[in-house]
């Protein structure tokens, strides 16, 4: 079976989860049984039909239409996002209410709102959530900040788990504080005195973080059964979900939560080497995360939101330094096992067109932002599948004629051939709920190929 | 005017200029005239990210080069160094948002244009916005916003500036997903895509 796997070409990987995907299994990893037939029949059309537009080989039977909210369902079913995150049948009913009106080729799950329990239980810093931070009605929100310092990096590159467990989380979970005080693994071994590496274990502040552990693990399981649960049921029904997996660019990895904009983009002039070795560490590792979600789920689509190479953030030489050698590593890492990385580029990405074309055909899918769709399809028309671009502000303050006029333009300019899913450019937690129709049904009534 | 320390900063040599700025101190060389190099170089680093020469992480670089400056030359000054800020400008992202990268990099531009920058920071409640205009008697305001729900908060606040009567006020938005049609539903006086167009639109209405 080992020696099986090796043999397969990336290609043939990506047509085994696509194919996983298609055959979805229920929990006890039995075929899964859909409502009806028809169920089954839209459900494995849906997924062709997305397949078919990533990989360019042959022409979907339509432009897919795959809206990607972040919070819209509470918004649309009219529950606060406090709610959403700690009622886990309101959060599931909402997120299937807004499945079962709009109808997409895919939804993204109902994991978005998260579990405000867990996080809770944790003490999670690294974020305000609604109750905690942000008003009940609002999403949540990243606060910036140093959560690993400028003078860490060798604690980083050389024993990245070490780093994670007992600096970064007792940084970013206040239960976690007494993680600082575990021990060294890597000191265990033979007879002699191994007991003296576990003394960390019997502290009274340690034990309280392991129950906090356990508590949250609990919290974690129940949560995840909800949406897990609700990925089912929208299958059986006929709806996909789209997301096989998460990682990150490891610039963003660095930038975004560790380090912060500001102290990543001054470590780019005060310590450029040690950042470019971090980045070098961190790659593995972001492979590592996306293929095996992709393999637990049986998923191929690995989603990854990018946000410091954008236009503007980055010069071309900073980005082509800095960003672009560990963001195509992974990128080509997701791939070689099979993997659709789906990177979504908030804000502009005009610039990175023509640096970001070289990775392997017909095997990524990108989403825009406020990126020209017409010259992204002219540079990575034979390339890449691109997604997205519809934008927030026509979706919540235009009229369903506005998305129409905007829609067809899209459609026109990007979907020719194949190779574009219809979508919105950047997430969005409320829009005019006929607005988010109207571009659904236009795609379907539009978009088809003939 | 000596040149070197606006170079060595406008080219962002950090430890070449704080070395510039010790040696000079130690020779006698007057606080003032190293403040004005060093407000000289910050100037053509705003030039060169308006020519897309630089970009963010130079300007938060210049930034940081300047502050070590700054800190340099503080024990040598008497007093808090007059200046004559071209006007007043009262920033800050509105109510529910904490986003502020965007915002900081228009507070940077319009400061190192000349201005007189008030930031009232993130997640502004409506009267914050309107308290400041009334005691700064500033003519120009930027609402800065992320997310979607900043479309909002920012109709709120511009309907309350004119409410309360502050009807000479220019109001300026921006922000990742903020075009023109925002604008229009805010009401707004304009809206800037980017740090640039912000101090275009300010130099506009209050001149310099």
């Amino acid at each position: 079976m080992e020696e099986k796997k090796a043999e397969l070409s990336a290609e043939q990987k990506q047509d085994e989860l696509f194919q996983r995907w298609l055959e979805p299994k229920d929990p006890e990893g039995n075929n899964l049984t859909f409502k009806n037939s028809g169920a089954e029949k839209l459900y494995r059309e849906r997924i062709t039909r997305i397949k078919d537009a990533i990989q360019l080989k042959k022409l979907p039977d339509r432009v897919p239409v795959c809206p990607l909210p972040s919070m819209f369902p509470a918004f649309y079913s009219g529950i606060s996002l406090q709610e959403a995150m700690y009622d886990y049948d309101k959060c599931c009913a909402a997120w299937k209410k807004y499945v079962l009106d709009f109808e997409p080729d895919a939804h993204m799950g109902c994991a978005a709102p998260g579990s405000g329990k867990f996080f809770e239980i944790l003490d999670y810093k690294l974020y305000a959530w609604p109750g905690h931070g942000v008003s009940p009605e609002h999403s949540y929100q990243c606060i910036e900040g140093e959560y690993m310092m400028a003078d860490e990096y060798d604690e980083l590159i050389h024993d990245p788990s070490h780093f994670f467990n007992n600096i970064y989380l007792p940084r970013v979970f206040g239960s976690l504080d007494p993680f600082k005080m575990l021990p060294f693994l890597p000191g265990i071994l033979e007879m002699y005195g191994v007991a003296f590496n576990f003394i960390p274990y019997g502290l009274p502040p340690v034990q309280t973080a392991l129950k906090a552990l356990m508590e949250a693990g609990s919290e974690a399981l129940k949560w995840a059964g909800a949406v897990g649960g609700f990925d089912g049921e929208m299958a059986a029904l006929g709806f996909p979900q789209i997301i096989g997996g998460f990682t990150k660019a490891p610039f963003d990895t660095l930038g975004d939560t560790l380090r912060g904009t500001k102290g990543i983009m001054l470590d780019m002039y005060r310590q450029p080497d040690k950042l470019l070795q971090a980045l070098e560490v961190i790659t593995p590792l972001m492979i590592k995360m996306g293929v095996g979600a992709a393999k637990m789920n049986g998923k191929p689509i690995i989603f990854m939101p990018l946000h410091k190479g954008a236009d503007g953030f980055l010069s071309d030489d900073q980005f082509k330094k800095f960003y672009w050698p560990t963001f195509r590593k992974v990128i080509v890492g997701l791939i070689e096992e099979g993997c659709v990385p789906f990177p979504a580029a908030e804000g502009g990405y005009n610039s990175r067109l023509s640096v970001i074309k070289d990775v392997p055909k017909g095997k990524t899918v990108w989403m825009f932002d406020k990126t020209d769709m017409a010259n992204a399809k002219e540079i990575l028309g034979n390339t890449a599948c691109i997604l997205g671009n519809m934008p927030l502000s026509i979706l919540n303050l235009g009229t369903p004629d506005d998305v129409r006029e905007y829609a067809r333009k899209l459609i026109d300019d990007a979907a020719e051939g194949g190779g574009y899913i219809m979508a919105n450019g950047a997430f969005f937690d409320n829009v005019k709920a006929e607005n988010l129709k109207a571009m659904v049904d236009f795609t379907k009534e539009y978009g088809v190929y003939k | 005017m000596p040149r070197e320390l606006v170079n060595l900063l406008s080219n962002l040599k950090e430890p070449e200029s704080i070395d510039y700025v010790e040696k000079s101190l130690g020779r006698g060389v007057d606080p003032l005239q190293l403040l004005e190099q060093a407000r000289e170089g910050m100037k053509i680093v705003g030039e060169k990210y308006a020519d897309e020469k630089y970009f963010i992480p130079d300007l938060i670089f210049s930034g940081e080069i300047l502050k070590g400056v700054v800190d340099k030359l503080k024990p040598h000054l008497k007093k808090k160094e007059e200046t004559s800020p071209l006007g007043k400008v009262v920033l800050g992202t509105v109510a529910g948002d904490i986003h502020d990268i965007g915002k900081n990099l228009v507070v940077f531009m319009l400061d190192a244009s000349g201005f007189e920058v008030l930031d009232l920071g993130v997640d502004v409640p409506v009267e914050k916005f309107v308290n400041a205009i009334k005691e700064t008697g500033s003519r120009v305001i930027g609402l800065s916003g992320f997310l979607t729900l900043a479309f909002q908060s920012m109709k709120q606040t511009v309907d309350a500036i004119k409410e309360a009567g502050l009807h000479d006020v220019k109001i300026m938005i921006g922000g990742g997903q903020i075009d023109e049609r925002v604008r229009s539903f805010s009401g707004a006086d304009a809206y800037g895509k980017d740090a640039m167009e912000a101090v275009k639109l300010v130099k506009g209405w209050i001149g310099g």
